[in-house]
């Protein structure tokens, strides 16, 4: 089997000089696929994502995109390499229009972004009417879209979301997830934090549970979702 | 008769000095306001800024009329004020550099870079003391009305005059474009809107790809073309003395705070909202008053609510308000 | 070397200063006993605001940068406590002018009670109007004339209401006791808002304070100034024209003049130290008492001292008047050693940053590091327009003497003080922002 194209491989380490969170963690995802992390609370799922991105140091262990080797890169050079994250709260620039929010995220480009920010236009077709909007006054599900499209207008080559349904009611929930499968056609890999551990793993080509900063379980979403010891422990039966 | 003329002094004794006594506040409150939302701290060192850009142009003016420089009836001090922004601006990016670089890099508290602004307010007001002295310095010159008072009671007749100051002319058209101009960048530009993004959002704006120092750096470019307008504009109107500069620091905390720190259209509002208080508030009213009133009620004292010297309990008391009631300000400004 | 003597060496360096002012006068040191104890009883006075400051700043974080107008209340307390009365000002305008102040605490507490008791709305905004407009008129009509009256009386020398006639020593605690009253009424306001907000409420507060002090004349005589204030200490001129004091002066070999004038100086100086060393134990007390230790827990961890229940607002309440109570001592202190109310000398960056480089050079949170801040940039203070006219001569040594630039640079020597201290201030900041003697 060739690597994958972006492997945060045996991950160790932890936020500054304190203990490791992550012990020898590996997740991974290809394009077309949304890999999501899930897992107990405190599991290390999003420290797993931001040791991916660069957001703390490791002890052991490597990241690498497209066989490029980026552990030592700082998150804002992994950006630059074509990695497109989103945070789980303040992911938004409020007292902005979502227009200009767009705009931010393509910051870094230096050529026409009007195609990119149509295609985002067209995949949340909302965001088009509330453009002139400051984003801040959106709703929150409307938010989470802005978030992701500020992130995919730099034109990844992978997307990474911090639990994008947080605080989100289940029927948002539901539509953020469609538009993130259609995200994923696009041939975008996405990886991708939830809490939601069922609906999130209907959905996943690739699933990693996480306990206690260790890969538990790994697998297909539909696999996972079978696996008698998974529903179990954490799927409510 | 009596209304228009209650009108008229009204108009000339309130309306137009606060007017631009207001716009003046409102350019040095966009300075503090804009430090305060991109860098996070209250800058007091903000009236030395004014002071050292004024001081320049004072200089640069002297200069000028040595060699018999004009710009006709406009005061020559326009001419100098493009040198004093690129003096202020050398200045301010030094000071970056050298002293503020540093604290953000360690990510510093707020209360510390304040006092590190306190140690540069210091070393900026000896450098503009050590350079022109303390002394009163007038540097107005061409033509000194727009309207004199005395053409203006010919022409309508009235008995009250109505005198525009030149200097109160050019403050209000100047503010008009300098802000107009602020607000176009900060709306329209790529750097504007980084700057914007930058104060709302820190560590969205790093994932972003923009750079914080380039922000920085352009904002202490407009704090230097803002704070030296503001200090000439205020200089050619009154006079330009260093330790005056210092206590102007007051009433601009006072606009931009009352404003909603961080927000530019607060500190617009703010600078307004001080100037017209300070001004009626110490206005002895009893020329309006005597043409309102009927003949024989007309009031005896000088109805003078506070004494002159009391105008900067007045721009504190109202941020004292403004405070207690909403200490956001005005306009929701942004708290660190 | 332990800390302790590395401290008690540089204490021992700061009083070398002052000796060789006395002794020498080599380079900017005068060589004159009588400027050595100058210098010292001003730090002395220096070195107990910056205890007031390491009070508030060091102990609690409190950014208090109104240092001047707790000063200047002190100075007040000087005029009101220790000048003679003032004849017929009481007669004339005391009643008035009290009437006028419960006129004006009454106009508030309506106000206030209207804010609280009535329904929000467009009314009850007319009705505060009201309520503040009459009370303005009324307040206005019992005060104006009673100023009048008392600024009427003998106005080339008194013209103001007066004081008790109390000995000076007593105006000092009172001092205390107005920056006291001030400070709390100042922290009920502004404490609980963000530090960057205090500061600047703060500022305002001191200008304000010094307005109302230069603008009401029947209170202080305003810029006029109020001179001849009664001393603690006898005057020169006495223990001139005394023989015994002469022959005791010349028993050290000290001539009249020379021996009366340094006499009453130690004598200030022996006042100032005694103060300062019971404030000294008192803060030092302070900062080991449970109290103290829980004002630093705060300062360090606001959101978990909260959560543990401490009253955070009120204990900051607590420092920042106590704090600022120490200002007001020295403000008074410092009146009485000058002998004169100038009120229009007031000026922050003297009054209230020059006392904050002290304490963050000295050492904030620690109250020797304190005191020596005070004495040390007190005594730099002094002398750095000497030591700038030495380097200035020297820089430009080469130009010539009748250089314009030389002879401007001469001038304006006496400016490189600010630009010093910022320096000092910024040096210490970035370098060894913990100060000279660190927080234990």
């Amino acid at each position: 089997m060739s690597e994958p194209f972006l492997i945060g491989d045996g991950m160790t380490g932890g936020y500054g000089k304190g203990p490791d969170i992550l012990h020898d963690c590996t997740i991974a995802v290809n394009p077309g696929e949304i890999a999501v992390i899930v897992g107990p609370n405190g599991a290390g799922k999003s420290t797993a994502m931001k040791a991916v991105f660069g957001m703390l140091s490791l002890n052991a262990g490597a990241v690498r995109l497209g066989g490029e080797d980026i552990t030592r890169l700082s998150p804002q050079d992994r950006v630059v390499k074509g990695m497109g994250f989103v945070p789980q709260t303040s992911n938004i620039f409020t007292s902005m229009t979502v227009e200009e929010n767009l705009e931010m995220g393509a910051f870094i480009r230096t050529d026409d972004i009007t195609e990119t920010m149509e295609q985002v236009y067209n995949l949340f077709p909302i965001l088009r009417d509330k453009r002139s909007q400051p984003a801040g006054e959106l709703s929150g599900g409307q938010r989470q879209q802005v978030a992701v499209g500020r992130a995919l207008m730099t034109k990844p080559k992978v997307l990474m979301l911090d639990e994008p349904t947080a605080g989100v009611s289940p029927i948002v929930m539901d539509e953020l997830f469609d538009r993130i499968i259609e995200v994923a056609r696009t041939g975008l890999p996405i990886l991708m934090v939830e809490q939601n551990a069922k609906q999130a793993l209907e959905i996943a080509d690739k699933g990693y549970v996480l306990v206690q900063g260790r890969n538990a379980f790994s697998g297909t979403g539909q696999e996972l979702l079978a696996d008698p010891e998974v529903r179990k422990s954490f799927l409510g039966g | 008769m009596d209304f228009l003329n209650a009108i008229v002094a009204l108009t000339n004794f309130v309306m137009i000095p606060a007017v631009a006594y207001g716009s003046q506040l409102a350019l040095g409150a966009l300075g503090v306001t804009l430090i305060y939302s991109i860098l996070r701290f209250s800058n007091f060192a903000h009236g030395d800024t004014m002071a050292f850009g004024t001081m320049i142009t004072i200089l640069v003016t002297w200069d000028f009329q040595s060699r018999g420089i004009g710009f006709g009836p406009l005061p020559t001090a326009l001419l100098a004020l493009p040198l004093g922004i690129v003096a202020t601006m050398a200045l301010m990016l030094i000071t970056d550099r050298t002293v503020y670089r540093f604290y953000r890099a360690q990510k510093a508290k707020p209360v510390v870079f304040v006092m590190v602004s306190l140690g540069v307010m210091f070393m900026m007001n000896g450098l503009v003391r050590l350079i022109i002295g303390t002394e009163d310095q007038r540097f107005t010159d061409g033509e000194r009305f727009i309207i004199k008072a005395r053409v203006f009671k010919e022409m309508t007749g009235l008995r009250e005059g109505l005198a525009i100051k030149t200097t109160q002319g050019i403050t209000v058209v100047t503010a008009i474009v300098v802000v107009a101009l602020l607000f176009w960048f900060l709306n329209k530009t790529r750097t504007g809107k980084s700057m914007r993004a930058y104060s709302d959002n820190e560590d969205l704006a790093l994932l972003s790809g923009i750079n914080p120092e380039r922000v920085v750096m352009y904002t202490w470019l407009i704090v230097a073309t803002l704070a030296t307008i503001a200090g000439v504009l205020y200089g050619l109107d009154k006079s330009f003395k260093p330790f005056t500069y210092f206590q102007l620091l007051l009433p601009i905390f006072a606009a931009a705070i009352v404003g909603g720190l961080g927000s530019p259209q607060g500190a617009i509002a703010g600078g307004f909202i001080i100037a017209f208080s300070e001004v009626t508030i110490t206005y002895a009213w009893k020329k309006v008053l005597g043409y309102l009133m009927p003949e024989n009620m007309g009031p005896d004292g000088l109805v003078q609510l506070l004494s002159t010297d009391y105008k900067f309990a007045v721009s504190f008391a109202i941020l004292i308000i403004v405070l207690l009631f909403k200490p956001t300000g005005l306009f929701k400004g942004k708290s660190v | 070397m332990t800390d302790t003597i590395k401290h008690s060496l540089m204490f021992a360096a700061v009083a070398l200063l002052f000796l060789l002012e006395g002794l020498t006068d080599w380079s900017f040191f005068s060589g004159s006993w009588n400027s050595s104890l100058v210098i010292l009883n001003m730090g002395l006075i220096s070195a107990i605001m910056a205890l007031g400051v390491n009070l508030q700043w060091g102990f609690a974080g409190l950014f208090n940068v109104g240092v001047m107008g707790f000063t200047a209340l002190g100075g007040l307390a000087v005029v009101l406590t220790a000048t003679p009365p003032t004849p017929g000002a009481w007669s004339a305008g005391g009643p008035g002018i009290i009437m006028a102040m419960v006129m004006g605490a009454l106009t508030v507490v309506a106000a206030v009670a209207a804010t609280r008791f009535l329904p929000r709305g467009g009314l009850r905004a007319l009705l505060i109007l009201l309520i503040l407009a009459v009370g303005f008129v009324i307040y206005r009509a019992l005060f104006d004339p009673s100023v009048e009256a008392i600024e009427a009386i003998n106005p080339a020398l008194e013209g103001n209401i007066g004081g008790l006639g109390w000995p000076v020593i007593l105006s000092w605690p009172v001092g205390g006791l107005l920056a006291a009253g001030a400070a709390w009424l100042i922290g009920k306001t502004a404490l609980g808002l963000r530090s960057d907000y205090l500061a600047i409420a703060t500022l305002g507060i001191a200008e304000i304070i010094i307005a109302v002090l230069k603008n009401e004349d029947w209170l202080s005589r305003g810029v006029k100034n109020v001179v001849g204030l009664p001393r603690p200490v006898p005057f020169e001129v006495d223990l001139q024209n005394d023989p015994a004091y002469v022959e005791w002066f010349a028993g050290f070999g000290l001539d009249p003049v020379l021996g009366s004038t340094l006499y009453v100086k130690l004598g200030y100086t022996l006042l100032f130290t005694l103060v300062l060393l019971v404030l000294l134990w008192m803060s030092q007390m302070a900062l080991k008492s449970p109290w103290g230790r829980m004002m630093r827990a705060i300062r360090d961890n606001e959101v978990a001292a909260r959560a543990m229940g401490k009253n955070v607002t009120k204990r900051h309440l607590q420092i920042f008047v106590l704090g600022s109570a120490i200002c007001g001592i020295a403000g008074a202190m410092m009146t009485t050693l000058d002998g004169q109310l100038t009120l229009g000398t007031y000026n922050p960056l003297r009054f209230t940053f020059l006392i904050w480089v002290m304490v963050i050079v000295g050492g904030s949170g620690n109250n020797f590091g304190a005191v020596l801040g005070g004495f040390l940039i007190w005594f730099l203070w002094i002398k750095v327009e000497p030591m700038s006219l030495e380097l200035i001569t020297l820089l430009t040594s080469g130009l010539g003497e009748d250089s314009g630039l030389r002879a401007h640079l001469m001038e304006n020597a006496a400016h490189m003080r600010l630009l010093t201290m910022g320096l000092i201030l910024l040096l210490v900041l970035r370098f060894s922002p913990r100060g000279l003697i660190p927080e234990k």
